[in-house]
């Protein structure tokens, strides 16, 4: 079963615990700077909202690539930046229609959401199940779920 | 690690920003943020200075755990000599801003001197550089954070500023970073402004390590645990911020209530968190649009309110119409009961205001409900407030009030000074609910008598801050103790105040204490930081900041004859509630106090207890 970053803005608290662990992950210091996943403010509607790649099954940062540096994982289906590859051309980020492939300008080379190998620390670091990892053919399950349960149900009255 | 070990010293006078190491063996000794600070001002400013010259220093200091993934670790503090109190200030503050300052590289900013015209201080990473800011002076704090982010072309800056009450010098004006958290009291605002520096803008991309990181983040898991299985940190403070205090205080019959003549008041119920849920006004929308986290806090008490459009005071003014920092326990208290006003969106409002210009909202109630009951007695009148009639209940009055303060104009120049002065200016000086200067919070003393010893010998003047003994005798954390009786206060305020400046001091946020003890923080201090940090040495060192704290402000002139509440709260029985018929029993508890902390009658410390810390 392929999984994948599941994300309810509506119980984000903007504490960025995400951006701490995933920045953590991928270069071992607690640096918001460089996480791949971001929580965006919209202060003036009072609501957060965590943003990463979403994993397309078909891929324009790995289309685009010209040194074939992206590459998927059998087991998670992540679409993972080979930094041994990458030579820096940031084509991807120009190609990635959501913006989630950035640049490191310290490393010289592109970062991405790799589902950290299919344990992702964003979603073990969140404090409301803003971010969870769940069944990929079954993202809505759980928003189903809860309209599910306030459909009126006569006999129950 | 956990810390950067540098400090970034900022001359404003001289136009220089100079990088130096922190000094590590004061680290050692007072670990960060508010113990740290604490050192530095006292070795390099004389206490007798006057607060708002360029001989005063502003300090912004973060701790180890600052910046990490230890829940609540998000605090900085800003010390200095208070604009309000003439004594030691140390306004903490949540909010992104200090973990930023972290990021960027720096534990710590120095601002020493004045500048001759505007500036604010520009940070990226290990680039520091002071800027122009005539363009930003007479605007708000909101204003320039919006300009600040376009000018540099940088969405991700974090930014601290004043705003127009910091610069026309009200005397508790505060410090406000990402829009509406607070360095809130003591008037280190004024002090900001009397430097000409309007505001503080950083972008951090350098991170944080911390010493043994694999221990660090699996004791970290294991508390966050803890926060969230605790019934106050878990769902009490989430779901209702501290405002799940008003009614709870209000049945106790320790809601001081217009200018803590009563102690209950008719309204609480509409003001307090539960109403900010209730639909209301034109839109039928609740007061609160949801909570939220400081960076890292995995407890996310903080309130973002909107108000009614319908509601006369946003009425064709759109920039109100948003959602933005509401309504916290204190803030409720102060605009709300201590005015005897009970209009919701008021207060939203005027708290907005505080949050705008920057004003603490405590100091400018506490001062507001003072003028009222002047204003009442006929001692301030119509022609003092040119016309307003400062009358307990009205909103209006509320309202007008605070724009007034924020822009230096009519009365509000008179209410600028702060309870205190105003008092004594009217001949009254009994009127003012302050303890060296600084005006108490949301508990009276009478109906919970651990928080009188706590106010009248607070370090930095009245505050709840400093030992929040509601948590024991009222809350029942760690244990409950009896709010109307004197026994075992003295002791129990000691071991508040110690922890607490230890908790400061790291970086994390005291509302965390509702479900952990130092020993729960210890190990989170200890994984990070290099060299054993033990409990012993822990509580120690909260004991040793506590009286360096007091060695300044003795120093710049206080005794212990300023360890004294308002006459009002030790002669004055009150009317209503648990604790009707009672006065604050302080004198049976301070000797006592003095004792257990080893210091003599007068409220000096002992030599030997200097030597037994190392001062």
């Amino acid at each position: 079963m392929y999984r994948s970053l599941s994300i309810d803005p509506d119980k984000c608290t903007g504490c960025l615990q995400c951006e701490m662990a995933c920045s953590y992950e991928y270069e071992g210091v607690f640096n918001p700077a460089h996480s791949r996943i971001k929580v965006f403010t919209f202060h003036q509607e009072g609501r957060f909202v965590p943003y990463t790649c979403t994993q397309c099954a078909d891929a324009w940062c790995q289309h685009a690539c010209p040194v074939d540096a992206i590459r998927v994982d059998a087991e998670t289906g992540a679409k993972e930046i080979k930094e041994n590859l990458c030579v820096g051309c940031k084509v991807c980020t120009i190609a990635c229609p959501f913006g989630t492939v950035n640049y490191n300008h310290d490393r010289g080379k592109v970062l991405k959401c790799d589902l950290c190998g299919g344990d992702p620390a964003c979603a073990r670091a969140c404090p409301t199940q803003a971010i969870t990892y769940v069944d990929g053919d079954w993202a809505g399950y759980e928003k189903m779920r809860a309209w599910a349960a306030r459909t009126d149900n006569a006999t129950h009255a | 690690m956990g810390w950067q070990k540098k400090i970034l010293r900022v001359n404003l006078t001289e136009g220089t920003c100079i990088s130096e190491p922190l000094d590590m063996g004061w680290a050692n000794e007072y670990l960060g943020q508010r113990g740290l600070a604490t050192k530095y001002l006292v070795e390099e400013v004389d206490p007798k200075v006057d607060p708002l010259s360029p001989e005063n220093k502003l300090i912004f200091a973060t701790g180890p755990l600052t910046g990490t993934p230890a829940s609540t670790g998000a605090r900085y503090s800003v010390i200095t000599k208070g604009a309000l109190t003439g004594a030691i200030a140390c306004s903490n503050s949540g909010g992104y801003f200090g973990a930023e300052l972290k990021f960027a590289g720096w534990d710590m900013i120095i601002f020493e001197g004045c500048a001759e015209k505007p500036v604010y201080l520009y940070i990226n990473d290990d680039q520091a550089e002071l800027l122009p800011a005539d363009d930003l002076w007479g605007k708000s704090v909101w204003e320039t954070d919006e300009i600040l982010h376009r000018v540099h072309q940088d969405p991700q800056l974090r930014i601290s500023a004043i705003g127009r009450a910091g610069e026309k010098g009200v005397l508790y004006a505060c410090i406000v970073n990402d829009l509406h958290r607070a360095a809130g009291r003591s008037g280190v605002g004024a002090v900001m402004g009397s430097k000409n520096l309007k505001a503080v803008a950083v972008r951090g991309t350098k991170g944080v390590r911390v010493a043994d990181p694999e221990r660090f983040l699996k004791v970290v898991a294991e508390k966050k645990q803890v926060l969230a299985e605790n019934a106050v940190t878990g769902q009490g403070l989430p779901a209702y911020g501290t405002q799940v205090l008003m009614n709870v205080i209000n049945e106790l019959g320790a809601l001081p209530t217009r200018n803590a003549r009563d102690v209950q008041f008719e309204g609480a119920s509409r003001i307090s968190g539960e109403a900010m849920h209730e639909p209301r006004g034109s839109e039928q929308k609740p007061n609160l649009v949801t909570n939220q986290a400081c960076f890292g806090c995995t407890i996310a008490c903080g309130r973002i309110s909107r108000i009614d459009k319908g509601h006369y005071t946003v009425v064709n003014r759109p920039e109100y119409w948003g959602a933005s920092g509401g309504l916290e326990y204190e803030n409720a208290w102060s605009l709300g009961a201590d005015c005897g006003v009970e209009d919701l969106d008021a207060l939203t409002w005027a708290n907005f205001v505080c949050n705008e210009q920057g004003l603490d909202p405590i100091s400018f109630g506490a001062t507001l409900a003072a003028a009222m009951e002047l204003y009442e007695t006929g001692v301030i009148t119509d022609e003092d407030t040119g016309g307003i009639a400062l009358k307990f209940g009205s909103a209006e009055a509320l309202t007008s009030m605070v724009q007034q303060v924020a822009n230096g104009e009519g009365f509000g120049r008179e209410l600028a000074l702060g309870s205190r002065r105003l008092c004594e200016k009217y001949g009254h000086p009994e009127l003012s609910m302050t303890v060296k200067g600084q005006e108490f919070p949301a508990y009276d003393p009478r109906g919970i008598q651990g928080m009188g010893l706590t106010y009248a010998t607070s370090n930095r003047g009245a505050c709840h801050l400093r030992s929040y003994t509601v948590s024991s005798e009222v809350l029942g954390i760690p244990e409950k103790t009896d709010p109307l009786v004197t026994d075992g206060k003295p002791a129990l305020v000691k071991a508040f105040q110690d922890v607490t400046a230890t908790v400061d001091a790291s970086g994390l946020c005291l509302f965390s204490t509702f479900a952990w003890s130092l020993e729960d923080i210890q190990p989170q201090i200890d994984a990070a930081c290099e060299g054993d940090w033990s409990l012993d040495r822990l509580l120690e060192m909260g004991e040793r900041i506590w009286n360096l704290e007091r060695q300044f402000n003795i120093a710049a002139g206080f005794t212990g004859k300023d360890d004294r509440l308002p006459k009002r709260l030790v002669s004055e029985p009150v009317k209503s509630g648990p604790a009707k018929g009672l006065v604050n029993q302080l004198d049976k508890m301070l000797p006592e106090y003095y004792q257990l902390r080893g210091w003599d009658e007068g409220g000096v410390p002992r030599e030997e207890t200097l030597e037994r810390l190392g001062l």
